[in-house]
């Protein structure tokens, strides 16, 4: 049976893939704070644009690109439709049913929505598609200096996530094989996940058992055989997402749209 | 390529009136061990299951756990310290290759080690080329763990242990889940290691032919604590291979029994008829099998070619890709498809084992397990009793009727879940792995079993690596391999 692994590693030609992802989570950051304390659409709209510059650099095709972001935009069109229908009305109503009130206001706000949630979105699925967890837990540990033991730990975990899948399609099989798979839906589910657990939990223990037998956990003073190093090309990243939060908040204040979640 | 793997000195092993057992548990797991393995030597350890072999195993690599998981009385010893300061210096590779990769990347993953162990950048990744080399695995360091068979994940293993240079390499079942392929792939890895490295090994297998010419030494432990045998193989070979083979340790030149059978097929049970099967992609197509009453057919071959995957299918539990599965002589007023037979329609008809046993496991209890298919056919409760005791005593579990499934050894789990099957009584029966784990007694027993439902008109079919098993009871062998299938009658 072929195991499905989310850890295989990724891997392209792109300069992106080289770049540290602690700068591509530093770069979301950045943009995605600036984004979340301004709600007004210009802001957000401007900061799309520039990322959309970007986009080009981010080594994914056109197919990909839609097909990785395409989560991003059906959520931003809920949030959107969420807050015209929902959102704090101000100016001409345009049309009114028991709580639903679309006025002026909450169609200035459903855009800027719109745009805010792309804007911080789609560059965090796109920086973070060429993400290695590996070269992430690296990162972590080494240029953030988070504890070894926990990322490391957290890193060799992740990997058996990718078995719960097989595991649960065996027991599915396992109790129609016992007889006991025709009735009882929520009960059936219930204990199924409760195997899982279980299982997940031997697991678990015993790839813990493989790490210590290695060494893991010791006393030494750990090394690092993959250097992860923040550099140049990181610090480039990150000064980027500082000039695109600066140009959206700026223009944003510039144009008197600034409207500050901190002082609204 | 020898100077850095040879570089670790070979450590001695010494132990001393040692004794341990579990947190909570009255019975010593290991008690008054008295041993002395010399560094060098090539040791295969062996015992019933139960005689705390891996418990020792897991002590020697120092990961038994703290004060905590159990206690521990004399003294056990690494070279010259305490065995549980010796993680680092001990190599432990385990039974399942899927729990042993801990990162992505073939490179990455043998490097692990060698950073916990504080070894510089540059040593490190020297060391990783020439352990990979050292185990025969030809590929590029980038190269994806997860892709890798299970005899690759368990060299990728015993690479990752060769390059933190351990002076003792310990080895607990390493080919126990392999098919005969991966079996010959790990041992001989294993030899040129130890020709190149020269270290101390200790190994523990069941099917001990395989390490037989590998090693220099063989000691039995006893389940009550001590050393029943040690000596050179042939020593004891000569001297307790007849009382070894009697206790259950899988002796070369002692084969299990085979029972006789009647081979007197019946009526046709189930056949297929152009049969694909896969998940997704089919991975065999045109499969035309028929099985009769009283017929055992085998289904042989490497791992990954589909055989648990046709178990399944023919099992009523997988969808075909293409053809038919038509189980007429089973269906006994239901439609021909066993697919579309209701959960508790299928368990009298056909009863399916799984690879994994602790999948099945649905009670808390093994007479509780034992139970459950006969109340899904609304047995009654005196009909049921009737049938778990007597059951459980010939699968030798009458012992164990309150005990936790999850809590019994890998041989009785598989025992348990052939129990379970069997109580609905189906005419049918699709076992995946049957005998894996089982020592040569509980092997011969479980075996002689099967020989009797067979001669008494239902039918098996097993999915197998063991070739005693296909010799013992087959009548019908389906090979199959990533070419194609080939079916064979094994009756002369």
């Amino acid at each position: 049976m072929p195991t499905v692994d989310i850890l295989t590693p990724r891997a392209g030609t792109a300069a992106i893939y080289r770049i540290n992802p602690v700068a591509k989570l530093a770069a979301t950051a950045v943009i995605g704070i600036a984004l979340a304390l301004s709600i007004d659409w210009v802001s957000a709209s401007v900061a799309l644009a520039c990322e959309a510059v970007l986009f080009f650099f981010a080594g994914l095709g056109p197919r990909q690109f839609v097909r990785r972001t395409l989560p991003v935009v059906i959520a931003s069109v809920f949030a959107a439709t969420t807050i015209l229908l929902y959102g704090r009305a101000s100016g001409t109503s345009h049309w009114r049913f028991l709580l639903v009130n679309v006025t002026d206001g909450s169609i200035e706000l459903s855009i800027a929505t719109l745009l805010r949630v792309l804007a911080i979105g789609l560059p965090a699925v796109v920086l973070f598609v060429t993400v290695d967890p590996t070269d992430l837990a690296d990162g972590l540990a080494q240029v953030l200096r988070l504890p070894s033991r926990f990322v490391l730990g957290a890193l060799g975990g992740l990997r058996l996530v990718g078995l719960f899948a097989e595991d649960w399609k065996s027991l599915e099989l396992a109790r129609r094989a016992r007889g006991i798979a025709d009735s009882g839906r929520l009960r059936r589910f219930a204990g199924q996940a409760f195997a899982l657990l279980v299982l997940s939990i031997r697991r678990g223990s015993k790839l813990a058992t493989a790490m210590e037998a290695r060494g893991f956990g010791s006393s030494i003073p750990r090394s690092w055989a993959r250097e992860s190093r923040f550099g140049g090309r990181e610090w480039m990243l990150v000064a980027l997402s500082f000039a695109i939060a600066l140009a959206a908040v700026g223009s944003s204040v510039l144009t008197g749209h600034g409207n500050f979640l901190a002082g609204a | 390529m020898t100077s850095v793997l040879s570089r670790a000195a070979p450590l001695s092993v010494d132990a001393q009136a040692w004794r341990w057992r579990h947190t909570g548990r009255s019975d010593w797991a290991v008690r008054g061990l008295d041993l002395r393995i010399e560094p060098g030597e090539r040791v295969l350890l062996l015992g019933a299951s139960g005689a705390g072999k891996s418990t020792l195993m897991h002590a020697l690599a120092g990961v038994l756990g703290g004060d905590e998981e159990g206690e521990s009385e004399g003294r056990l010893l690494v070279g010259d310290a305490d065995a549980a300061r010796a993680r680092g210096q001990v190599g432990l590779v385990l039974q399942d290759p899927d729990s042993q990769v801990v990162l992505a990347r073939v490179g990455d993953d043998v490097a692990f080690g060698c950073e916990n162990m504080g070894v510089p950048r540059e040593e490190t990744w020297l060391r990783v080329e020439q352990s990979l080399r050292a185990v025969g695995l030809n590929l590029p360091l980038q190269h994806p763990t997860s892709g890798l068979s299970g005899g690759q994940k368990q060299r990728l293993a015993l690479a990752g242990v060769l390059a933190m240079h351990p002076g003792l390499l310990l080895l607990d079942e390493p080919t126990a889940n392999l098919d005969p392929d991966g079996v010959i792939e790990v041992r001989d890895a294993v030899a040129r290691v130890l020709e190149a490295s020269g270290s101390t090994l200790v190994v523990v297998e069941h099917r001990v032919d395989v390490w037989w010419p590998l090693v220099d030494r063989v000691i039995v432990l006893t389940p009550g604590g001590g050393v029943l045998a040690d000596g050179t193989p042939d020593d004891v070979l000569r001297r307790e291979g007849r009382a070894l083979a009697a206790s259950g340790v899988w002796v070369p030149g002692y084969p299990p029994q085979y029972p006789s059978r009647l081979r007197r097929p019946g009526e046709r049970l189930l056949f297929t008829d152009g049969l694909a099967i896969g998940r997704s992609a089919a991975l065999q197509s045109g499969i035309d099998l028929a099985v009769r009453a009283g017929e055992c057919v085998a289904i042989t071959g490497p791992n990954g070619v589909g055989k648990t995957t046709l178990g399944l299918t023919l099992g009523g539990l997988l969808p075909v890709i293409d053809g038919r599965v038509m189980a007429e002589g089973l269906a006994g007023g239901l439609g021909a498809d066993p697919l579309r037979w209701k959960s508790r329609e299928l368990v009298p008809r056909i009863g399916s084992v799984f690879q994994d046993p602790e999948h099945q496991f649905v009670s808390g209890t093994v007479a509780g397990e034992v139970a459950v298919g006969a109340r899904a056919i609304g047995l009654s409760s005196d009909e049921t009793a009737r049938r778990i005791d007597p059951l459980l005593e010939r699968l030798r579990l009458g012992h164990l009727t309150d005990a936790n499934p999850f809590t019994l050894s890998g041989g009785e789990k598989r025992r348990l879940s052939v129990a379970t099957v069997l109580v609905t009584r189906p005419p049918l029966l699709v076992l995946d792995e049957p005998t894996f784990g089982q020592d040569s007694r509980t092997w011969a027993e479980l075996v002689a079993f099967l020989a009797e439902l067979l001669d008494e008109g239902s039918s098996v079919i097993a999915v197998t690596h063991d070739v005693h098993l296909v010799d013992a009871l087959a009548d019908i062998e389906l090979r199959m391999s990533r070419a194609g299938h080939r079916i064979e009658s094994r009756v002369s």
